[in-house]
């Protein structure tokens, strides 16, 4: 296999790395600091993309599209907080993984109300089209250049947020000791209230970074949540750190192994069943990964608990 | 005297058109959402037009979603045999739905016609007396663009489809017809949209061309990023990877692909003429092939409907089988599977003179061309 291809392919797994890691960050901070379930992210990765989707249909610009997006999953965040999730918090698991489930359900059929059951289509913004020569002969998209470094970005102003700021200080604090916080006097709600919608916030960038790659559906989100808890189980829950590497390790592992494996088994059986059990082995691949990582590590990477 | 005669006269004129007045419930089951829409949409309106343009007040149709699943689809038309008794099943658009509700259909003893998928099974052993196929066999255009790429001399070609009964199909038809060099053979995941590992492969192969079977959103998906790679190898693919529906979507990376397929927007004959222009007057957009092939089963119907009734089951079967009704593709033929024995047309996507994307007809390049299958079918 030349080079070029592997460079290229160890580069799409990152690209699927990073839009990962924008999905696993909120979801691992809610969990992290809120001990909070929520099987709703999925729907703000949704909502972001469809926002991105109307306001570049009405404006013309992308990068409008994109602020929307950021804005309009962080209300949708703030609301739901403010109405649903708040009293979840004292419940079991159990009940925070009905409750949001119900909410999936909702959002997307309030979506599909709005906007339809066709898929809506974005227009990458001509600023970020066509591929670029990379050194090592390479020819990557610069969109999805343009993905990864947007991603690590928003890493380090993440990392630089929770280690150099106030909020980021409530926040490892909160980690650490839930009721200690409460009763040294911080005022949890509204902390609560903003973490929850910046989560939603980075889903909803993420699904519009995505939508305009791909398509914007009803349902767009779900297929990718499963792999972000994938990813914040990997990395340890409540860690920035953790969600980044355990989302880079998924990325390159997925595409990687459906890349590699189905030329390893067409010269065996042939590629119409190489390509299905090579597809198959590959979606295993990143759970024997996280079994195996959790065998030595139980709880994650880079756990901010215990 | 008058009196009588008159009386007769309209006794016999009541009694001709009770013959034709014999209701027929029609349950069409086909996507109304997600990805694949576009083609269940196409397929829906091509239908409605054939029974509105024929006045006929004896077609009754319920329409359902089965949202590209198979156990969904599987319960509609459970559901449609049941309660809603209808006479004929129609509407389905892939072939995992196709294969999961059609054998189960004709063997409660309804009527199957299919205004898309075709798959091999169903045209060769488990073919059905039932089960009529309106559209054409799955290979049947993938195996036009083999014989199109094989006779252009091109040398080494990628191929991909995604990993289900037609794609399977799609790969196996492009490959009997063409005999060059395959550099590359892949299945991808169906309802995949991100094809970032699979373009990588291709720009890697020194393929001289790229062979794409990917309907509806799949196929969107893959046309925008494919533009967006620097990638500079020509694609073409089966009708379906540039039919009407999606080629808005896909936008001017589209433009000069050549695609194979039984009809076009502009195949010149009278009926498809009417048919074109009644669609877009109706429904403000050019038809795509899922409509002509759902307006022609709709015309179908309508003609069986208006020579037997559908409760004599064996004399509406040979009315379906007769085929007598003017087809958009001009001639109009069932073989002994009750699959189409048509011509195939080499189509590019152009800008027409409104500067809207769609196709033109360059070549015929098969003419009355059966599938491989019938020889298999017991009929």
């Amino acid at each position: 296999m030349p080079t070029a291809l592997i460079v290229e392919q160890l580069l799409n797994g990152v690209q699927f790395g990073i839009m990962l890691f924008l999905m696993a960050a909120g979801l691992t901070l809610i969990f992290g600091v809120m001990g909070l379930i929520n099987l709703a992210h999925g729907s703000f990765y949704m909502v972001g993309a469809f926002a991105c989707a109307a306001v570049a249909a009405a404006t013309g610009s992308f990068w409008l599209g994109l602020v929307a997006s950021l804005a309009a999953a962080a209300a949708l965040g703030a609301l739901v907080e403010v109405t649903v999730i708040r009293r979840l918090y004292a419940r079991d698991h159990l009940d925070q993984v009905l409750a949001t489930f119900a909410l999936i359900l909702i959002l997307s059929e309030a979506t599909r109300w709005l906007f339809g059951s066709f898929p809506l289509y974005l227009n990458i913004p001509p600023l970020l089209g066509g591929a670029v020569a990379l050194p090592g002969g390479v020819q990557y998209p610069i969109y999805r250049l343009a993905i990864i470094v947007a991603g690590l970005a928003i890493g380090v102003g993440l990392y630089l947020l929770i280690a150099k700021t106030r909020l980021g200080m409530r926040i490892r604090a909160g980690e650490s000791d839930r009721e200690m916080i409460g009763a040294l006097g911080v005022d949890i709600r509204t902390l609560y209230t903003v973490l929850f919608a910046l989560g939603s916030a980075l889903a909803g960038f993420a699904g519009a970074m995505v939508g305009a790659l791909q398509s914007v559906q009803v349902g767009m989100g779900e297929p990718v949540l499963i792999l972000a808890f994938v990813v914040i189980v990997i990395g340890g829950i409540g860690s920035i750190k953790g969600a980044f590497v355990g989302a880079l390790v998924v990325g390159v592992t997925d595409t990687m192994g459906r890349v590699l494996l189905p030329p390893l088994l067409a010269a065996a059986i042939g590629p119409a069943q190489a390509s299905g059990i090579g597809g198959a082995l590959a979606s295993m691949s990143i759970y024997i990964v996280m079994a195996l990582i959790l065998a030595f590590r139980p709880r994650g990477l880079f756990s901010a608990q215990g | 005297m008058i009196l009588k005669l008159a009386a007769t006269a309209i006794a016999l004129a009541l009694g001709a058109s009770a013959a034709y007045a014999e209701p027929v419930k029609v349950g069409m089951i086909t996507t109304l959402s997600g990805g694949g829409a576009g083609l269940g949409v196409d397929a829906r309106d091509g239908f409605m037009l054939a029974v509105k343009l024929s006045g006929s007040k004896d077609i009754e149709v319920i329409t359902e979603d089965d949202a590209m699943k198979p156990e969904l689809a599987v319960q509609i038309a459970d559901k449609m045999i049941q309660s809603d008794k209808v006479d004929v099943l129609t509407g389905i658009i892939w072939s995992n739905l196709a294969m999961a509700v059609v054998p189960n259909a004709v063997a409660q003893g309804k009527f199957y016609l299919s205004p898309n998928a075709g798959p091999s099974p169903l045209a060769g052993a488990k073919c059905d007396k039932n089960y009529f196929n309106v559209a054409y066999q799955n290979d049947n255009f993938h195996e036009a663009a083999g014989n199109y790429a094989q006779t252009e001399g091109i040398k080494k070609m990628f191929i991909l489809a995604p990993n289900y009964p037609a794609g399977t199909d799609s790969l196996n038809g492009f490959k009997r017809f063409y005999k060059g060099e395959l550099v590359g053979e892949l299945y991808t995941k169906l309802g995949q949209t991100d094809y970032a590992a699979e373009i990588a492969q291709i720009r890697a192969s020194g393929a001289d061309s790229v062979f794409f079977f990917l309907p509806g959103g799949m196929g969107i998906a893959f046309m925008k990023q494919y533009a967006q790679s620097g990638v500079t190898i020509p694609v073409m693919g089966p009708g379906f990877s540039f039919s009407q529906d999606v080629l808005g979507a896909i936008g001017d990376a589209a433009l000069g692909a050549k695609n194979t397929a039984s009809w076009s927007p502009d195949l010149d004959n009278a009926k498809n003429k009417e048919f074109v222009d009644a669609f877009k007057a109706e429904y403000n957009r050019i038809p795509s092939i899922y409509a002509a092939q759902a307006f022609d089963t709709g015309n179908l119907l309508i003609s069986a409907a208006s020579k037997a009734s559908v409760k004599d089951a064996d004399a509406f079967r040979a009315a379906l089988a007769a085929a007598e009704f003017d087809s958009v593709r001009g001639k109009f033929k069932f073989n002994t599977n009750h699959h189409p024995i048509q011509d195939f047309y080499v189509r590019e996507v152009i800008k027409n003179d409104e500067g809207v994307l769609t196709n033109k007809i360059l070549a015929k390049t098969f003419t009355d061309h059966a599938d491989a299958y019938a020889q298999d079918c017991k009929l």
